[in-house]
């Protein structure tokens, strides 16, 4: 094993990225597609010793990697995983890769700068998933908002200029709040940003508790994204290429949710205790209404977008859920095992989006009708996604879903009951969706023109669908590996600051 | 004066400046035109004697020179390490600018190195005498090099108002000066804080100076409510003129803000905090928000320099050496990425054009990719994203204020650089995401092309290693405090 492992993993895509975009123009466009498969795939094969070698019966961080940065500011270079970004860091190589091949001929423009985007993204998002200094998480954090900022920007659809905006504009905002405490709290800390030193403060009164959980909910919660600050999404994804959108919702997401977990909950969990109603009324606002928002959509990447807010709903309901000043296991992992499936399911919806759309160019399920008469490979795989989507149980959409609404019952019956709908909800404005776009009879002459999916596109689905499968049928490989965390986590959140 | 105890050594830089320029503006005379080259070469190697010059006679303490009107340490030993480097790289920028528009002649380099010499005497004087004379050397250097272009009304106008307005600054401050020096009968800044401290010194006309000195060092640094020069000069000027008064003054101000108020009036910072922290606050409100209303990129980073300024003032506020440190910190990031940010913009223009709003920046990324990346860098820097160096200048300040618990103020600012964020959002999307309007290409000299790109470089690289610059400024700040 590397005694820099998790280094490697965070600059062997940024160094490849930066190597794609020396290439230069558009000339030498295959070139770069090839480096740039080539990064990704290197960035997914480094990652892989974090899945294989990681300790299961290991409780606090692994692979650490520590040593001085800024000095003079207090800032330390300091990297390591637990049971739960470690998931997220092999998800995010995982999901770069079929990201790169999802683009592989669709980005004709600037197919360089497309895919420098990209693999630079991916390991500033594995920085942020495995840094321990707060300050250092920042960086990464907010790093990624510059290339992200470009993907959509460049590469988008016609309204790519306010959703991009309005998508950098709506993160910045949440994570300057956050800056501000974290900088609070290294005073606090004995001048230290180490996270761990955060999470252990002893006493922290209630009233800067609450201050502090607003910083962090506020630059949390827009990530996630949580109803009511929500909106920037569907733009984002709307408009965002098929690449953009996938690791948008695969990933990006994540990191939101994972901030509550890393930040919100051990560091001020008094205030999180007293606030927990408030976010799991946001969190069922989420899973009903934006449930039912999904439903009348009559754009395929808004519905799916729709779709991505309400089940993230459950993931941030999953992470609420106190009884006494206990969180309960079973949510909290439901809500880790939502986060990943999620990423795959989500990554492959958006795909079967960006197939049809790079062949008809259009996004509108009433442009669609009968597709399985064209495309009945393609018909097959999304009819996988869509159920799992729905969370329809043997796909991985259900186990966490399952899990969640197991806890929830355990604290409080109503609560889980209108979860539960969302079983409903999802079921009706996947299905419906997917019943309209791909059966019935060939709906025009564009429908009529299709061809299926190229060797391309059917590897991409294959590796997903194996994905979605194989972690509906046997979650437990990714539970064990988060088990001990998770409860060390809760025992940690169990004990008052005040 | 004794003439045996006069060392001259402190001064050597700006001694041997002094003679360059006095040389350069003799043979000049005998250059013409075609040759002028010959001048802009001799300017440079007199920079990077200087340079040179400073370095070697750096020592980690404090020496007097002139009577004591005349300091040497190494606050002002970086600082002005740093003003050579920007000086040059002024000049390296503006050349073909210059020449294109007939400004490239002996008095843009001489008046270029009398301006340095006003401002390495503001970093270095320990006296209100020297102070005001350094500032005065600079300004006035600064009006005539505006005013170069006679034929330009616009440029001339711009000198004007600068001069008027920039006289008024002076007279507030000689103003302020006067009535310190009746409280405490002394115009040496250690006199001074030595009087205020005992509390000999009559409060209510301390306190009167204070409030002139304050208002004329806001004229000067172009903080709201003085700030309405900025943006008309900034404009009004030729582009290689804006960026000779946006950078390396900016450093000299910071310093001179420094020594006035810090090293002078050190004891009375709860009188000048509350002053400052509404000029920082209006600053950084009026700067951002008017920013977004402009559609001249000169203008607008005008408006962002005010705000820029606001942001410096934070650390000041702070009143910790901390907090001055980082205000250095973030000085200096700021000259970097002002030097970007208008060398982009001297690059893209050329004789007969020039490139100055937001639509000429469109679809630069097409045009040419690698100057679009290195105003990328420029912006996001400015705007305080990670990992690019303005992040780390705007962090340390912050952190200095939070540490004296001004968690309201660190809230205003954050809240004030995210709308600050959107005005430069929209230059880089002009960049990328708009269609070419003007495809003609983009012919940047070599030297100037070079310089440019390690200039942005910089940029990432102090983003993603500023330890070594935090520490200077640390330590500069350090050695530099316990002599005050």
């Amino acid at each position: 094993m590397f005694a820099n492992t998790l280094s490697l993993v965070i600059w062997t895509p940024i160094v490849a990225g930066l190597l794609v975009l020396a290439t230069g123009g558009d000339q030498r466009a295959t070139l770069a597609r090839w480096l740039a498969v080539a990064g990704a795939l290197a960035g997914f094969v480094v990652s892989l010793p974090l899945f294989t070698q990681f300790n299961n019966l290991h409780g606090g961080m692994q692979f650490v990697e520590k040593m001085p940065w800024i000095e003079s500011l207090g800032i330390n270079y300091h990297l390591g995983v637990d049971g739960i970004s470690m998931l997220f860091i092999v998800l995010n190589s995982f999901t770069t890769l079929l990201v790169v091949l999802a683009g592989w001929e669709v980005i004709q423009k600037r197919t360089g700068q497309y895919m420098a985007a990209f693999l630079i993204m991916s390991g500033l998002i594995n920085g942020a998933f495995a840094a321990l200094d707060a300050i250092l998480f920042y960086v990464f954090f907010e790093g990624m908002l510059i290339p992200m900022y470009l993907i959509i920007g460049v590469w988008g659809g016609p309204r790519r200029v306010y959703a991009s905006v309005k998508f950098f504009l709506y993160t910045l905002l949440g994570s300057l709040l956050m800056l501000v405490a974290f900088i609070y709290l290294y005073f606090q800390a004995g001048k230290s940003f180490e996270i761990e030193a955060f999470q252990a403060l002893a006493k922290i009164p209630r009233d800067v508790q609450i201050l502090l959980f607003v910083a962090f909910f506020l630059s949390f919660a827009v990530k996630v994204p949580m109803w009511p600050v929500h909106t920037w999404l569907p733009d984002a994804h709307v408009e965002a290429p098929t690449g953009g959108s996938m690791v948008l919702a695969a990933i990006t997401l994540k990191i939101g949710a994972y901030g509550f977990l890393r930040f919100a909950l051990p560091i001020v969990p008094d205030a999180a205790l007293q606030l927990s109603p408030v976010i799991v009324v946001l969190s069922l606002v989420a899973v009903v209404y934006i449930g039912l928002v999904a439903l009348v959509q009559t754009d395929m990447k808004k519905l799916v977008a729709y779709s991505s807010i309400s089940h993230m709903g459950f993931v941030t309901l999953g992470m609420f859920l106190f009884s006494g000043s206990n969180l309960n296991a079973w949510a909290v992992e439901g809500a880790l095992v939502q986060m990943v499936s999620h990423g795959f399911v989500s990554a492959a919806m958006f795909f079967c989006i960006g197939v049809m759309y790079d062949r008809v160019h259009s996004r509108n399920i009433a442009d669609y009708g009968g597709v399985a008469n064209k495309m009945p490979i393609f018909a097959a795989f999304m009819m996988l996604f869509a159920m799992a989507n729905s969370g329809l149980p043997a796909t991985s959409g259900f186990v966490g879903e399952f899990m969640v609404i197991m806890g929830a019952v355990q604290v409080n019956f109503w609560v889980a009951a209108l979860a539960a709908t969302t079983l409903i909800f999802g079921a009706a404005y996947t299905l419906w969706m997917y019943k309209r776009v791909i059966f019935g009879d060939v709906g025009n002459h564009h429908v009529a023109e299709l061809s299926d999916v190229n060797k391309r596109e059917f590897l991409v689905l294959v590796i997903l669908a194996v994905a979605v499968l194989g972690m509906g049928l046997y979650p437990q490989a990714f539970v064990e590996k988060m088990h001990l965390s998770v409860n060390d986590l809760i025992a940690h959140v169990a004990i008052s600051k005040l | 004066m004794n003439w045996a105890d006069l060392n001259l050594m402190p001064a050597l830089p700006e001694m041997f400046l002094l003679g360059a320029l006095l040389v350069i503006l003799m043979l000049d005379l005998f250059i013409s035109d075609a040759k002028r080259v010959i001048t802009y070469g001799l300017s440079l190697v007199t920079l990077a004697v200087c340079a040179y010059l400073q370095i070697n006679t750096f020592e980690p303490f404090a020496s007097y020179t002139f009577s004591g009107m005349f300091i040497d340490d190494p606050l002002s030993d970086i600082v002005k390490v740093a003003m050579y480097g920007v000086t040059a790289t002024v000049l390296v920028y503006t050349r073909q600018y210059a020449t294109d528009r007939g400004l490239f002649k002996g008095e843009y380099f001489t008046l270029s190195l009398f301006a340095l010499l006003g401002m390495n005497f503001m970093v270095s004087a320990s006296n209100f005498v020297s102070l005001y004379l350094g500032l005065e050397l600079l300004s006035l250097s600064l009006y005539s090099l505006i005013a170069l272009q006679r034929d330009s009304a616009r440029a001339t106008e711009s000198a004007m108002k600068y001069f008027v307005l920039g006289a008024l600054a002076s007279g507030l401050l000689l103003y302020g000066m006067s009535m310190l020096y009746g409280a405490t009968g002394s115009l040496d800044l250690a006199l001074i804080a030595k009087s205020i401290a005992s509390g000999s010194a009559n409060q209510t006309l301390l306190v009167f100076g204070l409030v002139f000195i304050v208002a004329g060092l806001a004229f000067k640094l172009g903080a709201v409510p003085f700030h309405m020069w900025v943006p008309d000069v900034y404009h009004g000027a030729p582009t290689a003129l804006t960026l000779m008064i946006g950078a390396a003054p900016k450093l000299a101000a910071f310093v001179f803000v420094l020594r006035i108020l810090v090293q002078g009036l050190g004891a009375m910072v709860a009188d000048w905090q509350g002053m400052l922290v509404i000029i920082a606050v209006l600053s950084m409100a009026i700067g951002n928000i008017t920013a977004i209303a402009q559609t001249n990129l000169k203008r607008m980073l005008a408006y962002s320099t005010i705000s820029h300024m606001g942001f410096l003032l934070l650390g000041l506020i702070a009143g910790t050496p901390e907090g001055y440190s980082a205000a250095m910190f973030y000085a200096i990031v700021y000259v970097l990425t002002t030097l970007v940010g208008f060398g982009i913009l001297l690059g893209l223009s050329r004789a007969g054009f020039e490139c100055e709003t937001l639509d000429d920046l469109k679809g630069l990324n097409s045009r040419n990719s690698w100057y679009a990346l290195l105003m990328l860098l420029a912006l996001f820097s400015m705007a305080g994203i990670p990992p690019l160096a303005g992040f780390y200048a705007k962090f340390a300040v912050i952190q200095a204020i939070v540490n004296v618990n001004l968690v309201w103020l660190a809230v205003v600012a954050v809240m004030m650089s995210l709308i600050g964020a959107f005005y430069y959002l929209r230059a880089v999307k002009a960049m990328y995401f708009d269609d070419v309007q003007d495809n003609s290409p983009i012919s940047m000299a070599g030297d100037m092309k070079l310089v440019l790109s390690v200039n942005a470089v910089a940029l990432l690289v102090l983003g993603m290693m500023p330890e070594r610059l935090v520490a200077m400024c640390v330590q500069a700040m350090k050695l530099s405090l316990t002599t005050l």
